[in-house]
């Protein structure tokens, strides 16, 4: 059952063959049993969501289910739930209880499915390998002496190791795709804007954007559904029209669903920097998508590697603004001793925030005090412009562009924490996505040998234009049609 | 654009955080070091190019004029450090 897809899981529970209260105590089971090893969850509360599970077999056996009543959904703990402790991965936030649930909680909540418990994450998001949390690292459920990814990392071992039926995550410079990647499971970045901001923990508001994490392309459809929309609370909110993220999927059976499908390979995706074993399987994945029909094509996308120069001015910097409002005065942490206002600031923030949060609230108020502004904000804004039009280059010549979506798989424990540009390098091929607003996904699509034999999951990086996730989805489920990496768990957790 | 020490306590004091002297160097370490991968930019020629804020064209949406939220003072200082009377306390500012 915990291999179940989230639509196989409707079924049983539809059939009364399982009730949401029996699934989600045997996730809350799993959970006690492998979550301290993994450190998946910073807060659990049984209580809280065996209530919401006690609800939703009410409303199927009323004949009001939809299709994620009941189902238990991990959410990362970034998004404020009303009641629960929301933190952030933050010792500024150890204690904080939200008074009120973000719209991607309420979109959950609105269809009956159950919140499982809040997942464990970089703090602030602010993190590629989710050693950053005030809580702990989490540990790759594929070889625990290994990180996870970041900053989702706590939603991707819950969804590698089985501890929920699906999660939620949020991008910002490819917090979702790169541990989807290194986990081994399928995770969607959304178009910006698709998704409301609204109750989710701001780090740079600009390139934020939540999506589902999965096992499957299907179960990230049937997600997109919940949680896609317009919401006037936030203002970058995009007003269109409702879209079924399935409606293709069906479609995608038979000897070349694909057929025509022009895939763009960018030759930067594939230069150095690039760890030859993953090469090797992508090379291997997008034979798959030939065989399915797809033709493939050279693209560039030749200002990539400024992606990152540019992120770490403009996510720092509006990390900068948005954190200000820790301030020790209406929520959060507040230093025990202070003489004055100014030291009573000071030494929250201080004592509040982790060792790279700082950093990059100092690198953004640097790159933004007196001076400075054109040199480095307004620069990077124009490079995100070239690093955009790139895409839109690339797209003259293609429908969907594919690559890695992590350089490497899964590193040590401790390899990069000492040099904050190694990591940094981490997210070479989803940052530009981030900057340009598009939505970009992985898949898994097979294993790298580790230096001691163990096998460490890839993930294929699917970029679409604007809007067009259920095309993605399509793509992504077709390859699932095909293959099973998407179904195969991590040793000792069956 | 070499930073100093001098550069970092100034920078902390405009962010607001308390800074030791014995993290002030360690910080001007790592921040010299992203600093460095931020001057890649400088090699570009972003001559008459307009800067992108958002990747789609969209305006800020207007709303009526009409009350939509209703008072929660109460339950968002139940979260807060310290209040009193319905105002949230900080160290006296003026005499």
């Amino acid at each position: 059952m915990i291999n179940s897809s989230l639509k196989q899981l409707g079924h049983l529970l539809a059939s009364k063959q399982i009730s949401s209260v029996e699934l989600t105590q045997s996730y809350l089971q799993r959970m006690a049993q492998h979550n301290p090893g993994i450190n998946a969850y910073i807060t659990i509360d049984e209580e809280k969501s065996l209530a919401q599970a006690k609800a939703a077999d009410v409303s199927i056996a009323a004949g009001n289910a939809q299709a994620l009543t009941g189902i238990p959904i991990a959410q990362k703990d970034i998004f404020c739930a009303k009641g629960w402790r929301t933190t952030c991965g933050s010792k500024m936030l150890e204690t904080f209880i939200s008074p009120y649930d973000a719209h991607v909680i309420s979109q959950f909540d609105a269809v009956g499915a159950v919140n499982l418990g809040k997942t464990n994450m970089d703090e602030f998001a602010m993190g590629s390998s989710n050693e950053t949390s005030y809580f702990g690292g989490v540990k790759n459920p594929w070889d625990v002496d290994r990180v996870p990814g970041g900053s989702s990392g706590g939603s991707a071992a819950a969804v590698a190791a089985r501890l929920c039926a699906a999660a939620t995550g949020t991008d910002t410079g490819g917090s979702i795709r790169q541990p989807a990647s290194l986990c081994g499971f399928t995770g969607l970045k959304p178009t910006y804007g698709l998704v409301s901001r609204y109750g989710m923990i701001a780090f740079a508001s600009s390139l934020d954007q939540a999506g589902p994490m999965a096992k499957s392309a299907e179960d990230c459809a049937l997600m997109m559904n919940v949680m896609a929309g317009f919401d006037e609370r936030d203002s970058t909110s995009l007003n269109r029209p409702v879209e079924d993220y399935t409606r293709g999927l069906a479609a995608m059976t038979g000897d070349q669903p694909l057929k025509g499908l022009r895939i763009g390979l960018p030759k930067e995706y594939f230069a150095e920097g690039l760890n030859a074993d993953v090469a090797k399987v992508i090379e291997t994945a997008i034979a798959e998508y030939k065989k399915l029909g797809a033709d493939i094509v050279e693209v560039s996308l030749p200002n990539n590697n400024l992606s990152i120069p540019v992120y770490y001015v403009l996510a720092p910097a509006e990390a900068s603004s948005n954190l200000s409002r820790f301030d020790g005065v209406r929520y959060g942490h507040r230093a025990a001793e202070y003489n004055d206002l100014l030291e009573m600031y000071m030494k929250s923030r201080a004592e509040g925030f982790g060792a790279e949060v700082k950093r990059r609230i100092l690198i953004g108020t640097y790159v933004l005090s007196a001076g400075y502004y054109d040199a480095y904000y307004l620069k990077a804004q124009q490079i995100r412009r070239l690093i955009a039009q790139d895409f839109v280059e690339a797209f003259k010549y293609c429908d969907v562009i594919m690559g890695p979506a992590a350089p490497s798989t899964a590193f040590k424990v401790g390899e990069k924490t000492s040099d904050p540009v190694a990591m940094y390098l981490e997210d070479l091929y989803t940052i530009a996505v981030n900057l340009a607003g598009l939505p970009g996904m992985s898949i898994p699509a097979g294993f790298a040998q580790s230096s001691e034999g163990k096998p460490l999951p890839v993930g294929l990086q699917i970029i679409g234009n604007y809007f067009d996730e259920a095309r993605m989805l399509d793509i992504g489920h077709a390859y699932q049609q095909v293959t099973d990496w998407h179904q195969q768990m991590p040793a000792g957790l069956e | 654009m070499a930073l100093n020490l001098d550069d970092i306590k100034r920078i902390a004091m405009l962010a607001r955080i308390e800074v030791s002297e014995s993290e002030a160097q360690e910080t001007l370490h790592k921040l010299s070091g992203i600093l460095g991968l931020i001057e890649q930019m400088q090699a570009v020629d972003t001559t008459g190019i307009t800067p992108m804020s958002h990747s789609q064209d969209v305006t800020q949406r207007l709303r009526e004029d009409v009350v939509t939220k209703t008072n929660q003072r109460e339950l968002f200082q139940s979260i807060a450090p310290a209040t009193q009377d319905g105002l949230y306390l900080v160290p006296k500012v003026i005499e």
